[in-house]
């Protein structure tokens, strides 16, 4: 589904933030991306999604993503930013749904049935009517991640989903991520979320992949977490200290 | 409550306006603009001195503020900061045109007089026309409208873009004022020295939110098309409004009725 092929890029010519990173992503995994502050993680996203073009191959679903490809990646890849203010622009959660299936080209009825859909999977239907700048922290990521869901990807790519809310929104949040059914790839400092929500976790440090294998075991590595400027999970780290 | 909050509630509170049920909040957007684009060039095409034409056209208003059920005290307490501003317009006029105008009873009225009052009145009545089509309209639906009126997408979008923003500005704004405040205890607003820096973080932060803002559209398929809210089509009774109004506005122009009537209560 998603796959990386020796990818580099460099914001400065000195200064790689990713050095020829491999990874493949398959259909209906979801993966945990993490890795201490500057590692990369962002980047590999925006070059994923097209908003970066650096060295080396990207493939989603074995189309390269290029700018004549843009449009058809794009349709494919939901996105949920982390700061759901950035990706919320529109006046009501309604017309932030309809805003992308319009944009793809499909009638306003058809708009309006998706996002109606999506808001009844998430069972946040009463957020249908109500102004962007009035909702909760909680609603509004849950809103952002309607509006993406309206897009009705193949994936979702989802940057820091749990930050800044509350324990009861974050763990609303979880469920809601374990619930959808597509390939997702998530990055995040809440390493407890990611043990929650995904099977596989690639490690990010100094730019390179440094370890990509089952969540259960690189998030139990204490020695691999700490070389890499990480922790273990609130959980694990409680289990061991009995 | 600090002030930014209360900005913030106050902007919210428009569009909890906007979402209320009335004969004037059923109306089709494009009507209610026409409307008021219309109110607003006559009552600016007045003479200066022709304060008893204006008078009657606080008439329009005030049915407005009837029909919609929007408290006339929220209109003012909204407008309290550009009122000042549009009273302010006029303040000069007295010192620069002082030949007489009309005496009432034995006291002589300058035309500077006369002309401070008309600009005040015709400041005022836009204002209440322009917040009456806000409150009654909502952002959304006022931007299809002017759209329709094939206004450059590119405006319109900055428009609506620009009102979902404030707020999440304003908030910013209060976070730094905030932080100043805790590290500047008993100083009275932000000292001059600081201006510069802080309006600098505020315009990086800006450009920052616009560079992502943007990408989150591009990334859900923009491509320099905008859609607005849809509306349903005009009636009836929208084309009559804007008829009616218009129609009205344009007789009530020349026809000078508080004249007549003045005269018909001397006679």
């Amino acid at each position: 589904m998603i796959e990386l092929k020796h990818v580099s890029f460099a914001y400065e010519k000195d200064a790689p933030v990713l050095q020829d990173i491999s990874f493949r992503v398959e259909d209906g995994e979801t993966v945990g991306l993490i890795g201490a502050n500057g590692a990369g993680k962002s980047t590999v996203m925006k070059l994923l999604l097209g908003l970066l073009s650096g060295e080396g191959d990207i493939l989603v679903d074995g189309t390269r993503v290029e700018k004549a490809t843009l449009g058809e990646i794009r349709k494919k890849l939901g996105f949920v930013l982390q700061n759901s203010d950035n990706q919320m622009f529109m006046p009501t959660v309604y017309e932030d749904m309809i805003f992308g299936p319009l944009n793809y080209m499909l009638s306003r009825e058809e708009a309006e049935a998706r996002a109606d859909a999506a808001l009844e999977q998430l069972g946040v239907s009463e957020l249908k009517h109500r102004h962007n700048h009035k909702l909760s922290g909680g609603e509004k990521r849950m809103a952002a991640i309607a509006t993406i869901l309206a897009m009705e990807p193949a994936a979702i790519l989802m940057d820091e989903p749990t930050a800044a809310l509350d324990p009861c929104n974050r763990r609303v949040v979880i469920n809601t991520i374990n619930s959808l059914p597509q390939t997702k790839l998530i990055t995040s400092h809440d390493l407890d979320m990611i043990l929650d929500t995904c099977e596989r976790v690639i490690l990010l440090s100094g730019g390179k992949v440094v370890a990509d294998g089952p969540a259960q075991e690189i998030l139990r590595d204490q020695a691999l977490l700490e070389a890499n400027r990480m922790e273990l999970p609130f959980c694990i780290a409680g289990e061991r200290r009995g | 409550m600090n002030k930014m909050e209360k900005a913030l509630h106050e902007l919210s509170e428009m569009d909890d306006l906007a979402a209320q049920d009335s004969p004037i909040h059923a109306l089709h957007p494009l009507a209610k603009l026409l409307a008021t684009v219309a109110y607003i060039v006559t009552v600016v095409s007045f003479d200066k001195y022709d304060l008893s034409g204006l008078i009657i056209f606080l008439l329009f208003p005030i049915l407005l503020f009837q029909l919609s059920g929007i408290p006339v005290r929220t209109c003012f307490y909204k407008l309290r900061i550009v009122l000042p501003l549009v009273m302010a317009v006029g303040l000069f006029n007295p010192f620069f045109d002082r030949a007489p105008l009309l005496t009432i009873g034995n006291v002589a009225v300058s035309g500077g007089v006369v002309s401070m009052f008309t600009l005040m009145l015709k400041g005022i009545l836009c204002l209440m026309a322009a917040f009456l089509l806000m409150a009654t309209t909502g952002i959304d639906k006022l931007c299809a409208a002017l759209r329709m009126l094939h206004l450059p997408s590119m405006l319109v979008t900055l428009l609506l873009l620009t009102y979902r923003y404030v707020g999440v500005m304003t908030e910013e704004l209060a976070v730094m004022t905030d932080a100043y405040h805790l590290r500047a205890p008993g100083q009275k607003g932000i000292h001059i020295s600081a201006w510069g820096s802080f309006l600098g973080q505020l315009l990086l932060r800006s450009m920052d939110r616009a560079e992502e803002l943007y990408s989150s559209m591009q990334l859900r398929g923009y491509h320099g098309h905008f859609h607005y809210v849809a509306i349903a089509k005009a009636r009836l009774r929208d084309v009559l409004y804007v008829v009616g109004c218009t129609a009205v506005f344009i007789l009530l122009r020349m026809v000078p009725v508080a004249q007549l009537l003045g005269n018909q209560v001397v006679r």
